[in-house]
């Protein structure tokens, strides 16, 4: 996990630097703000990696002479077929049109969602379809 | 060291595959799929249909713009059709192809895993998508027309007052959609990179497209979130009485250019850089040799990845209330990241033995028609030099010339990886032909757009001052343009032509990577067998024993073949 | 499509020299000759596609301009010889594997050097132009310039006159010759770009905001301008021109157009013809927004 840790550090890094530099010479927060704000996205997920890059074994595929039994198993959870994503994606579709056409479109949009969200919960705690 | 001529290792295969299992069929497959293969063939026929359709709002431009005062299309029409062949181009084809179509299919592959990390998110960023890019064409079909601001939407011009009409809000609900699509699907790659990686494969040993769609997916997440975030405060202007860029309000129309450029630079580097990939896995494979200065090119990407949110304001240089020299300078230095690039590539065809397919002819126009893009992009980092060409035709012609060698990587990228992923090669003289209009029509339509500019013409005018020079130069853009279409249909023949007529085989092109070493189509969670991984080139490593470049591998010092210990 | 691999290995010539080196010393023949043409041309600096405009910042940015070109037809050239070289010289001649280099750690390093110093000398010609081009000396002559939704309105300020026109009216900007003229720009609306070809120069008009500059030409003229940033339906026909005209001719128009308040709109354009699209609609002259 070592290398992922220092890419989104180091990327932080110089987001910080530059955010400093062009806060003091720019004086223009809109810029000022999102690159801090960049900065702040790489060292959340980077400072979680490097936590824990210092507390995991090398993991196989951090670990140069691998084997591939070492990798042997089951890797994650990929549900198969599922019909979930369609519809929180035509709930979200029919969402957008309230925004264009009106609000009642938020019935069925909502709705969708909800359903989905729901639906697709509970998928994911029975395992889904292999 | 252990030594690669093992044989390779597969007494328990990771989520090995499965034999066919029975499912749905028909529509209904398709619509659960979360197989990322299908998904990724489904966005790539997707964005392939929005390209022909942006492709046709520029050939009715580039028809408009072939004589001065031409009547093809009113005024009001004509900034209907550039900004949505904008739209449609960079929204629904260009970026949706890099991140979503080959990489969603060849990432996992590349690495080793069975699917990506989280499939049913997948799905869900393709059916945003599509919804997505049916919600902004459909601007077509409602009164008042589709979105006619432009790409960019500058502020005050995009408010409810000069841009009324349900067009701009379907621009802006569809760039919502595909937005978050866009987003979910860099937390896809992020998290496939960094968790499925098979054994072996350490981050260092991935392929350089792996890595660059790392870097795009990082991007992604940075960038995405602020435009919509811009595209929602447009959206409160517009309807619930916010003044957040219009100055009466006391809001400042300026801050939408930050916002929408924070993000938009990026872009331009999200769409880039798969593209930079795809060339970098092809060049090595029809050179026989390993990619030059691996090291180097992931720094690079990596480097052109962080400064690219620091260049924005370079296309806010006429406003007269941005920081020049801090831009300037910005942009300046990202060229060098870009300029490494382009000599590792011209590194690791020298002294190869390069062989000319119809992706590897794709590649080479990439390097001739990206040059051209790239230097003219090293002009307009110059302030003063982008005091006379902004909002002219040689910044139409610089992007162009930018763009085109993006679709050069991605017919190269189709034409490369499209056995792999359908299992039956493309007719390559047909591929041929396509090449030469394709690579000859950029040139003939770009390179009189430079001259246009430097002569004054301004961009997105629909009608132009009867000017003898400009009307022949506009014309033979027009034909160049023209040329881009016929590549186009040569595509289309071509795939229809060779449609199941040519079986690929497992390592058509003898392959350097880890998806040339399973079947073509992959099988369901894509591997029966693995290989021992030992460098960046697994599949390479497998099939030519002796000639692997090991640690210190096939160094210029070195006049014998280091033996592999 | 499975006999790919399979090439004749290169053949000798009778004299037992390689096909390469023989391509090599033809190559060599054939690139010295447009060398020494180069060389007799003399030494005037090609334009690369600009001009030197009218104003003393145009040139400026004019030679700025050459500069960078000589260095892109330098470096541009360079790397088409390299690419062509490749893909001619190193050719598939056989099924053998080449050398399976992977990397040059002098050859990588200088050409990161090479490129950061080059971009850095970039930068630094630009900051010399870019601070001659903001500079504000003391200017004679001021005017506002006011862009709408579509036209010009040029307002001279303590000279109480005042031009404004709307798209294909041609809106004329008259100021003397080899004096600095400060321009404050603005918008009414939406945001405009001003913008005169002779002058290698352009602004945005922005609402809210007050954009300054100061130019002084050198050349008498009539110069077309335009409006380069999209600005809604009429944004391509937003034209102006700007005449530059001896000290004593601007003295002259500046008595005979002046009068308290009154606004003097401009002929028809005679050089821009496209008076065949007319707008129907009024155009609105001050809007708010």
């Amino acid at each position: 996990m070592k290398v992922e840790a220092r890419i989104l550090l180091s990327l932080g890094s110089f987001f910080g630097l530059m955010a400093a530099l062009y806060w003091f010479w720019g004086h223009e927060n809109a810029g000022g703000v999102m690159i801090f704000a960049a900065m702040l996205l790489c060292f959340v997920p980077g400072s979680y990696y490097y936590w824990w890059s210092r507390r995991m074994r090398a993991r196989p595929e951090d670990d140069p002479n691998a084997t591939q039994a070492q990798g042997a198993g089951v890797v994650g959870a990929f549900p198969g077929t599922s019909i979930w994503p369609f519809t929180l994606g035509m709930g979200a579709f029919f969402v957008v049109l309230a925004l264009v056409f009106g609000i009642w479109f938020l019935v069925p949009g909502l709705g969708l969602v909800v359903w989905a969200l729901f639906g697709g919960t509970a998928e994911g705690r029975r395992g889904g379809t292999r | 060291m252990t030594d690669v001529l093992d044989p390779p290792v597969t007494s328990e295969p990771r989520d090995h595959a499965h034999e066919e299992h029975h499912g749905p069929t028909g529509i209904l497959k398709w619509i659960t799929t979360t197989d990322h293969k299908i998904i990724g063939l489904s966005y790539t026929v997707t964005a392939v249909i929005m390209m022909v359709i942006g492709g046709a709002f520029a050939e009715i431009i580039r028809a408009q713009l072939a004589s001065p005062n031409n009547t093809l299309v009113s005024l009001a029409q004509y900034n209907e059709l550039f900004t949505m062949h904008g739209s449609v181009m960079i929204y629904l084809f260009a970026g949706p192809f890099a991140f979503g179509a080959l990489a969603n299919i060849i990432v996992p592959i590349q690495i080793g895993a069975p699917d990506m990390a989280f499939p049913r998110l997948n799905a869900l960023s393709y059916w945003l998508y599509l919804t997505g890019s049916i919600t902004m064409l459909s601007g077509f079909f409602v009164a008042g027309g589709a979105a006619n601001f432009g790409w960019v939407a500058y502020a005050p011009l995009s408010n409810s007052i000069n841009t009324p009409g349900a067009g701009a809000d379907l621009w802006i609900g569809g760039l919502l959609l595909t937005g978050f699509s866009a987003i979910f699907t860099g937390v896809n790659l992020c998290a496939t990179i960094f968790y499925l990686r098979a054994p072996g494969m350490t981050m260092f040993r991935m392929p350089i497209f792996t890595w660059n769609m790392l870097v795009t997916a990082i991007l992604i997440l940075l960038a995405f979130p602020v435009l919509t975030a811009g595209l929602i405060m447009l959206y409160c202007d517009r309807h619930f009485g916010t003044h957040i860029f219009s100055v009466q309000g006391g809001g400042v129309p300026v801050l939408w250019q930050h916002i929408f450029w924070f993000w938009g630079h990026p872009e331009v580097y999200i769409l880039a850089l798969p593209f930079f990939g795809m060339i970098t896995e092809i060049i090595p494979v029809f050179s026989r040799k390993p990619v030059f200065g691996y090291k180097g090119m992931v720094f690079a990407t990596m480097t052109i990845g962080a400064l690219s949110l620091g260049v924005w304001a370079h296309h806010m240089f006429t406003t007269g209330v941005v920081l020049l020299p801090f831009f300037s300078l910005m942009s300046f230095l990202i060229a060098v990241p870009t300029g490494i690039k382009m000599f590792n590539w011209i590194g690791t065809m020298w002294r190869g033995e390069i062989w000319f397919s119809t992706a590897m002819l794709m590649a080479i126009g990439f390097l001739f028609t990206f040059l051209v893009g790239g230097i003219t992009g090293i002009y307009l980092a110059s302030p003063p030099l982008d005091f006379f060409t902004h909002d002219t035709y040689f910044v139409v012609a610089h992007f162009h010339s930018i763009v085109m060698a993006l679709v050069l990587g991605a017919m190269g990228g189709l034409y490369y990886w499209g056995p792999k992923i359908t299992g039956y090669l493309l007719n390559e003289t047909i591929g041929k032909v396509q090449f030469w209009f394709l690579f000859i029509g950029i040139q003939v339509f770009t390179l009189p757009d430079y001259l246009l500019g430097l002569r004054g013409m301004p961009r997105r005018v629909g009608v132009y001052p009867l000017h003898p020079s400009w009307q022949s130069l506009n014309q033979l853009s027009t034909v160049g343009a023209i040329m881009i279409g016929i590549s186009t249909i040569a595509f289309m023949v071509n795939i229809v032509y060779s449609w199941k007529k040519y079986p690929a085989g497992d390592n058509p092109w003898d392959g350097h990577t880890l998806e040339w070493f399973t079947t073509s189509p992959p099988p369901h969670h894509n591997f029966y067998r693995l290989p021992q991984i030992r460098s960046e080139r697994p599949t390479w490593d497998y099939n030519h024993p002796g000639h692997t470049a090991a640690e210190h591998g096939h160094h210029p010092s070195n006049d014998e073949e280091v033996p592999v210990a | 499509m499975s006999k790919v691999f399979s090439v004749e290995p290169p053949a000798l010539s009778p004299q037992g020299v390689s096909n390469r080196t023989r391509r090599w010393r033809r190559v060599r023949r054939i690139v010295a000759l447009p060398i020494a043409a180069l060389a007799l041309a003399g030494c005037t600096v090609p334009t690369f596609g600009a001009s030197p405009g009218a104003t003393t910042s145009s040139q400026s940015a004019y030679h700025l301009w050459q500069a960078f070109s000589i260095g892109a037809a330098i470096i541009g050239t360079l790397v088409v010889v390299l690419i062509l070289w490749a893909v001619i010289f190193h050719r598939r001649t056989s099924d053998r594997i080449p050398k399976q280099v992977q990397y040059h750690i002098p050859l990588e390093m200088t050409y990161i050097i090479i490129p950061i110093v080059i971009v850095l000398g970039l930068f630094a010609a630009t900051l010399v132009v870019e601070n001659k081009e903001v500079a504000n000396p003391k200017t004679s002559v001021t005017i506002d310039v006011n862009a709408f939704q579509w036209g010009w309105k040029f307002t001279y300020l303590g000279e109480n006159v005042v031009v404004v026109g709307q798209t294909t009216q041609d809106p004329e900007m008259v100021i003397p010759v080899n004096e600095n003229v400060h321009i404050n720009l603005t918008s009414s609306d939406v945001v405009h770009g001003f913008y005169v070809h002779a002058f290698n120069f352009s602004r945005y008009a922005l609402p809210g905001v007050l954009n300054e500059f100061t130019f002084r030409a050198v050349n008498t003229g009539t110069f077309n301008g335009q409006c380069t940033q999209l600005c809604g339906l009429y944004h391509s026909l937003m034209f102006f021109r700007v005449k530059v005209v001896s000290q004593s001719e601007y003295t002259t128009w500046l008595a005979t157009n002046a009068s308290a308040g009154a606004v003097r709109t401009s002929q028809t354009a005679t050089n821009q013809q496209t008076s065949s699209i007319v707008p129907t609609k009024p155009a609105k002259s001050e809007g708010n927004n």
